[in-house]
């Protein structure tokens, strides 16, 4: 399948006069593991916020399928918005809330389902991330790694067709780390979904990426595309090489 | 999108296997079918052992067909029916795999807490003692602080007291000067309706003045300074505790007392009793207003009369009540921002509960130092 799936024509970011990345144009494939990448402050999580609905951009378009996103009505905005899940980076669970008025709550407010559907509804998400039982705990009572996967469950609540990730991995141990990428591919594998990651760990990011653009704060632009390994493995830029083998002498080789 | 299928669940039973297969559309927004036959049909007493699938006419899916699944697969294990997924999709069964890969953690659930009366009586004087001594302990760490940085061995940021000492003196004027201003209007209104009963109206003057001085423009500041800034510190304090900066602070060597509690505390102190003064002399102002609009008095006559009735001692009084004020409210909170848990929802508890701890500490400090005056004499 390469159908695409989101369309991002043109788009430039900038907050106020500071013009953070200019002119980018990439498509992201359904049921792709489409990794955004690029050194700190390169404006990965503010392209994120862009996608999903967040942040207005200066100028450009982004498609979801046929649909642009920041032209349509509202109310259309809002449909288009309830097909994504997102996961942020610091998991974001209201901490009012138990872990299961937190996967509930969309279930509740957009579906007309009963009590009991939406109670094995969320058991089922909970299980998909390996949380089954613990509905009744509150956010503030689970480790960082545990908030992940529960924000990972409320995010895929109403089975988005394309699930959001900010740094899936940051603040995780390598093992545990290991298992959210294991997981997220499951997802993609299992429910067909397709997966945009801002990231930059490199373990994960060559473990699972399909395809992946490289953002660079100097040029203000997409400097790479393609697939992790295939970068790894031929690109000739020195950003890219420094960026993907760890190696700080790279530059010198030029 | 094509128009959907409703979705069913067709039942047949061959020999002891029974074949739900799944057709339609399993979306979460369809309409649910009644499935009410199968799960009759895999209780106990049938012959049925085995329970297969079949989804050779499965239109889309989503959780809606997952609970199903796995509600009909706990079923079956109930009532010890084999179930074969084998002939599901290969997404399908990766998922219920996912599902069953990490057993549900046991002793999860919370257990019911205990209702009786003389459980809560219990728990609720355990907590009371532990927050006195929280705060007694608060009171301690203070002292040493100030005993440190008196010896000059901590110091905090003068900008920072100057940034406090502007947010809990000028910047509360506009409001305490509106306050004030309408107590002693309303002071004045309600005793001029029982004074000019006895040709008394001069009298007013004593009233506001006194009632003023002596207790209700401290109050009254000490109120809103509560609700003011008190409130804004145990919010900053509790979301300093939120992000970790307080911790971030104790590892690179600030005593948080020193550097964050001290300087707030000491503005409040400061500023609350010039507030009370100040609030005093618009709550006169407030009465003057009145009594000179509405009855027959000149305002020189109720300034002479406001000379003649309120002393020094008054007004004294009035600010030293103030400045327990000032102390206590700065505690109540600096101590729940301190005490503040890790959540936002913690924070608001923490907001909440300054602004009720000072509220309530104002009225007993108030009520303990009137009595210990009257009997005193002064």
């Amino acid at each position: 399948m390469t159908q695409p799936c989101l369309t991002i024509k043109n788009l430039s970011l900038a907050y106020g006069d500071a013009l953070i990345q200019r002119d980018l144009n990439f498509t992201i494939n359904r049921g792709d593991i489409f990794i955004i990448m690029g050194g700190s402050g390169c404006g990965k999580s503010t392209l994120l916020m862009h996608l999903i609905g967040l942040m207005q951009p200066a100028t450009g378009e982004v498609f979801y399928g046929e649909e642009n996103l920041w032209q349509a009505e509202p109310d259309a905005r809002k449909g288009i918005l309830r097909g994504i899940g997102v996961l942020f980076q610091s998991s974001a669970l209201l901490s009012a809330m138990t872990l299961f008025e937190n996967v509930a709550l969309p279930l509740t407010e957009y579906t007309r389902l009963d009590a009991e559907r939406i109670r094995d509804i969320v058991a089922y998400k909970l299980a998909l991330v390996g949380l089954a039982g613990f509905e009744d705990y509150y956010p503030s009572e689970l480790s960082g790694g545990m908030q992940k996967r529960a924000g990972l469950s409320r995010a895929m609540a109403l089975d988005p067709e394309i699930l959001f990730f900010d740094e899936p991995s940051a603040g995780l141990d390598p093992v545990t780390a290991k298992l959210m990428d294991d997981l997220i591919r499951n997802l993609r594998d299992h429910l067909g979904a397709t997966i945009v990651m801002v990231t930059h760990d490199l373990d994960s990011i060559l473990a699972i990426g399909d395809n992946s653009i490289f953002l660079d704060s100097e040029t203000k632009t997409i400097i790479a595309r393609g697939s992790p390994k295939q970068l790894l493995a031929e690109s000739k830029d020195p950003k890219i090489i420094r960026f993907l083998t760890r190696d700080e002498t790279a530059a010198r080789h030029e | 999108m094509s128009e959907k299928i409703p979705c069913a669940i067709n039942v047949n039973s061959k020999e002891k296997t029974l074949e739900a297969a799944f057709v339609g559309d399993w979306v979460i927004n369809a309409e649910i079918p009644a499935v009410q036959t199968i799960y009759s049909q895999l209780d106990g007493g049938s012959n049925i052992e085995q329970l297969i699938f079949s989804t050779a006419d499965l239109g889309r899916w989503d959780s809606l067909l997952m609970t199903e699944l796995i509600r009909l697969i706990n079923h079956s294990a109930k009532h010890k029916i084999k179930v074969d997924t084998s002939t599901l999709p290969a997404g399908i069964q990766g998922l219920l795999n996912l599902v069953y890969a990490v057993p549900v953690a046991a002793d999860t659930r919370r257990k019911t807490v205990q209702n009786h009366w003389l459980a809560m009586l219990g728990h609720f004087a355990m907590r009371f003692y532990a927050d006195t001594q929280a705060q007694i302990v608060f009171i301690g760490q203070l002292a040493l602080s100030i005993y440190a940085s008196l010896r000059g061995k901590t110091h905090f940021r003068q900008l920072d007291f100057w940034l406090y000492i502007r947010d809990c003196g000028p910047a509360a004027l506009p409001i305490i000067t509106l306050i004030s201003v309408l107590i002693g209007l309303i002071l004045a209104f309600v005793g001029a309706v029982q004074l000019t009963l006895f040709g008394a109206e001069i009298y007013i003057a004593d009233m506001v003045g006194l009632g003023m001085s002596r207790d209700m423009g401290g109050l009254m500041a000490a109120i809103i300074m509560t609700g003011r800034t008190s409130a804004t510190f145990a919010a900053e304090l509790g979301s300093m505790q939120v992000n970790s900066e307080i911790d971030a602070l104790k590892t690179m060597g600030f005593e948080p007392m020193t550097f964050l509690v001290l300087p707030r505390m000491l503005a409040l102190v400061l500023m609350l009793p010039m507030l009370c003064l100040y609030a005093d002399f618009m709550g006169m102002a407030g009465g003057a207003l009145v009594t000179v609009n509405f009855f027959d008095i000149s305002f020189v006559q109720y300034l002479d009369r406001t000379a003649a009735a309120v002393h020094i001692k008054d007004i004294a009084m009035g600010v030293i009540k103030c400045s327990v004020y000032g102390f206590l409210i700065a505690l109540s909170g600096c101590l729940r921002g301190m005490q503040c848990g890790r959540s936002a929802s913690a924070v608001g508890d923490a907001t909440t509960s300054a602004v009720v701890t000072g509220i309530l500490f104002i009225v007993i400090a108030d009520a303990l130092m009137t009595m210990i005056c009257n009997r005193l004499g002064i």
